[in-house]
């Protein structure tokens, strides 16, 4: 797998990655700032939110609605959005108009108008959002999962608290767009059909006036109860189970990945076949690595009616318990498939390449080759992924449930010993 | 991108649109039948019937299947509709004729009654899911009204009831009725020859028994509904309209498609800045669906119950405009940038471009390239767009609700 990545850093601190993909007509970007939402203050959280909603109401001079209208018409597929560690800008378009996107793009995070009168609004959605997650019970349980999972703030919601949006000010915003809003930490991808020396050129002159600041230290809190019920009456009970693992940068990552593929990566995986197709328990069942720069867990998520909750728990739990039991090189080797197949994939999607390359950067400090994944991933053998598993069995099992009954939790209390 | 088409002998049509710089290739059946025909007895077997035809054949099992598909790398699924159920993989070239193999099983499974009898769980956990979702509650319940005594009312999921009544023989005999040649099409998009795909296609597909499709397409009767679902102890309310849109075989399909981006995509538009941009609204949107024999326009508004009445007044009020003025030169550039930027990234991807290459057939027996689509996207004019009001004024007729609020 041919690829063709330039990286440089500019004199403000700004990491640049460019891809060139000859085959594409796309060009899409991926900027990353540290400026997530365990930036915002205690008792504040969801001030980083209502900034994600004010950058695009103008910039630059341009009202909101004339600065919408000059995205629009370049065909900028955009969205800002706010994460634990990151505020995340992304857009694409056809390569062609690349460069004017780079241009205007970066208008709503050099010269944001951030003005009184948007604050208001951009509030009001910020609560209409979360008003809006209070009826849906499995939103619900995705943010309280990760709340009882990691440690404040790293734990907290990225949308915000209902609670705490009346204490938020327009200064707290502005104070978290200037102290954060910052170029150096921050990560730039760009991949497509481009020419690299044209995007270098364009992206040192329009980042060149970009300021250096120096984050603020985050603090962090104690992990809340690890078990945890919200009533709700629902048609299903929502069952989420977070567990530790090994972050990105960890030598093991690969190893962690494929136990939790092994777990959940496809349908002939071992939750997929045990308490689906087998039993017939629920329709969703998943688990995913997710992590932090420094923490990763594994999230594991059912759904299932009322009646049928205890045993989905107990035999997913169950699932879990005996991972390391039995791996074929089979079971192994459709894994590896799998990987190998999505990595090739990804060099049709201009989109992921340009966020994957800016989340390498944020957790290696480097890109890493498609290649050299690849080559990762067909050293792991089945002696390595059951010694990770075995090593690294669940500690410290978080249990978060919703619905109108709270099932026993006594299986993963046991697991967690 | 090359464009081609074969019929095999047993009357099965595979259309592909090939393209050699890509990395994978993309494979679906297109199989032209949903909840619309359906009786009310079998209400919900087109979707339990996607379920069970990965449960495997007379030489699969549900295991080998799901299996298989892991082995070849493949991404891949199916989805019902009103109208179409879909099965797809994507895989990289070497595995094509193997994901073509499997991909054929899925069309004449075996229908095992201890595989049904599991399924069943899983769907009625799938309808349990939904109902926690008050949108999807809300999108059912607004084409149940608009489409009352017509078949595209029918629920797709169908309910606890019909699908705990349904029987093993009731899936079996609509499963022969609907799965035949006349109803199912092969669709191929990305990186391979076309020679190489018909002679798969001839190796796993003459299995797939001959038919004539049929599928009465009566008139839409919409008479003007209101209805409300309240849901004790919930906070946001979610309001969805209706009113007649274009046809799918409707030339004015596409300014429809660029009408509904100006008045209500959800950014920019019209219904965006009036109700979202200001915080009024979580939600307000317009979009234009097509299906055959008829086309709706369809709207949602999410919102606190006390803001409501406001909104839906704000909300008439930018729909009036649009039917009495029409929309700006600017605002139709706009649409046109928007929408063609779209159809490029979309169809970058050979499974972008399967589903437009599939649904253009199914609807319309034709090949559309992403040049003749940005060709059309670039000609519709202003005039076009107040000849499609005439027509198709956004005209709401039925109202839903789910939420807090009994009555509106």
């Amino acid at each position: 797998m041919t690829q063709s990545i330039e990286s440089f850093r500019l004199p403000n601190g700004l990491t640049v990655l460019v891809e060139k993909m000859p085959d594409v007509q796309s060009a899409a970007m991926t900027l990353l700032v540290p400026a997530g939402c365990v930036q915002d203050l205690p008792g504040k959280c969801g001030t980083g939110s209502i900034l994600t909603e004010m950058l695009p109401r103008g910039a630059s001079g341009y009202s909101a609605r004339e600065y919408c209208s000059r995205l629009d018409n370049l065909g900028l597929q955009r969205n800002v959005s706010i994460g634990t560690s990151h505020i995340t800008f992304t857009g694409a378009t056809t390569a062609d108009r690349l460069n004017e996107s780079i241009q205007e793009f970066a208008r709503m995070i050099l010269a944001p108008h951030l003005a009184d009168e948007e604050f208001e609004p951009a509030r009001d959605l910020v609560e209409q959002s979360l008003t809006a997650m209070e009826d849906e019970p499995r939103q619900r349980l995705g943010k309280a999962l990760r709340q009882h999972s990691f440690a404040a703030p790293w734990g907290n919601s990225a949308e915000g608290e209902l609670n705490d949006l009346p204490n938020i000010t327009i200064a707290d915003v502005r104070r978290h767009f200037h102290e954060l809003i910052c170029p150096n930490e921050s990560i730039l991808g760009i991949a497509g059909n481009v020419d690299s020396e044209q995007v270098r050129e364009i992206v040192s002159n329009v980042f060149e006036t970009w300021t250096p600041k120096s984050a603020p230290p985050i603090r962090s809190g104690e992990r809340l109860d690890p078990m945890f019920h919200m009533h709700h009456e629902s048609a299903q009970t929502h069952i989420g189970l977070s567990w530790e693992s090994v972050p990105y940068h960890h030598p093991l990552y690969y190893d962690a990945w494929a136990a939790v593929s092994l777990l959940s990566g496809g349908m002939s995986s071992r939750l997929f076949t045990e308490v689906r197709e087998k039993r017939g328990l629920c329709y969703a069942i998943s688990a995913s690595l997710n992590t932090l720069r420094d923490e990763g867990r594994v999230f594991a998520y059912a759904g299932t009616t009322n009646e049928r909750a205890q045993e989905t728990l107990d035999v997913t739990v169950a699932e879990i318990r005996r991972l390391h039991e039995g791996i074929t090189d089979d079971e192994l080797q459709r894994c590896k498939a799998r990987a190998k197949s999505a990595l090739i994939m990804q060099q049709e999607s201009t989109t992921s390449r340009a966020s994957s390359m800016a989340r390498d950067v944020y957790h290696l400090g480097r890109v890493v080759t498609l290649d050299e994944i690849h080559s990762k991933i067909d050293g792991l053998t089945t002696d390595s992924v059951r010694n990770f598993i075995v090593s690294h069995a669940p500690r410290s099992m978080v249990l978060v449930t919703i619905g109108p009954q709270s099932p026993d939790s006594s299986c993963v209390t046991a697991l967690g010993q | 991108m090359q464009f081609q088409q074969h019929v095999l002998s047993n009357g099965l049509r595979i259309i592909a649109e090939t393209t050699p710089s890509v990395h994978s290739v993309a494979a679906g059946f297109f199989v032209r039948t949903g909840s619309r025909d359906e009786t009310s007895e079998v209400s919900g077997v087109s979707h339990f019937l996607e379920h069970m035809a990965f449960k495997g054949d007379d030489k699969l099992s549900a295991d080998d299947v799901n299996r298989i598909f892991d082995e070849l790398g493949a991404k891949y699924n199916a989805s019902t509709s009103e109208e179409v159920t879909m099965y797809y993989a994507a895989v990289l070239p070497e595995y094509l004729d193997a994901a073509m193999s499997l991909l054929s099983s899925l069309m004449c499974p075996s229908l095992r009654q201890d595989d049904f009898d599991m399924e069943k769980n899983v769907i009625l956990e799938e309808i349990g899911m939904y109902e926690d979702q008050p949108s999807f509650t809300c999108y059912d319940m607004v084409m149940a009204t608009y489409f009352a005594g017509h078949p595209l009312g029918q629920s797709i999921l169908g309910t606890n009831e019909s699908i705990t009544a349904l029987t093993a023989d009731q899936m079996r005999a609509y499963h022969k009725a609907r799965y035949h040649t006349g109803n199912i099409t092969l669709a191929v998009t990305g990186n391979c020859r076309f020679e190489d795909i018909v002679s798969i296609a001839e190796r796993h597909c003459l299995k797939i028994p001959n038919g004539v499709g049929a599928r009465p397409l009566p008139d839409v009767q919409s008479k003007p509904a209101t209805k409300m679902l309240q849901k004790e102890g919930s906070v946001q309310q979610h309001i969805m309209q209706m009113g007649a849109g274009p046809k799918s075989c409707s030339e004015l399909r596409y300014a429809a498609e660029l009408l509904s981006v100006v008045v209500g995509d959800d950014s920019g538009s019209r219904l965006f800045w009036e109700l979202v941009d200001p915080g009024l609204a979580e939600a307000a949107d317009l979009g234009y669906n097509e299906y055959d024999g008829a086309g709706t326009w369809m709207s949602y508004l999410s919102c606190q119950p006390e803001e409501v009445q406001s909104n839906l007044e704000l909300f008439q009020r930018v729909l009036d405009d649009v039917n009495s003025n029409g929309i700006t030169a600017e605002e139709l550039e706009q649409a046109r940038n928007k929408v063609a930027s779209r159809i490029v990234l979309r169809g970058e991807r050979p499974m972008g471009r399967l589903s437009s290459l599939g649904s253009n057939w199914v609807y319309r027996q034709q090949y559309r390239s992403i040049a003749d689509d940005l060709k059309t996207v670039r000609s519709v004019t202003q005039q076009d767009i107040r000849e499609l009001l005439e027509q198709f004024p956004l005209r709401m007729t039925s109202t839903v609700g789910v939420g807090p609020i009994a009555e509106i």
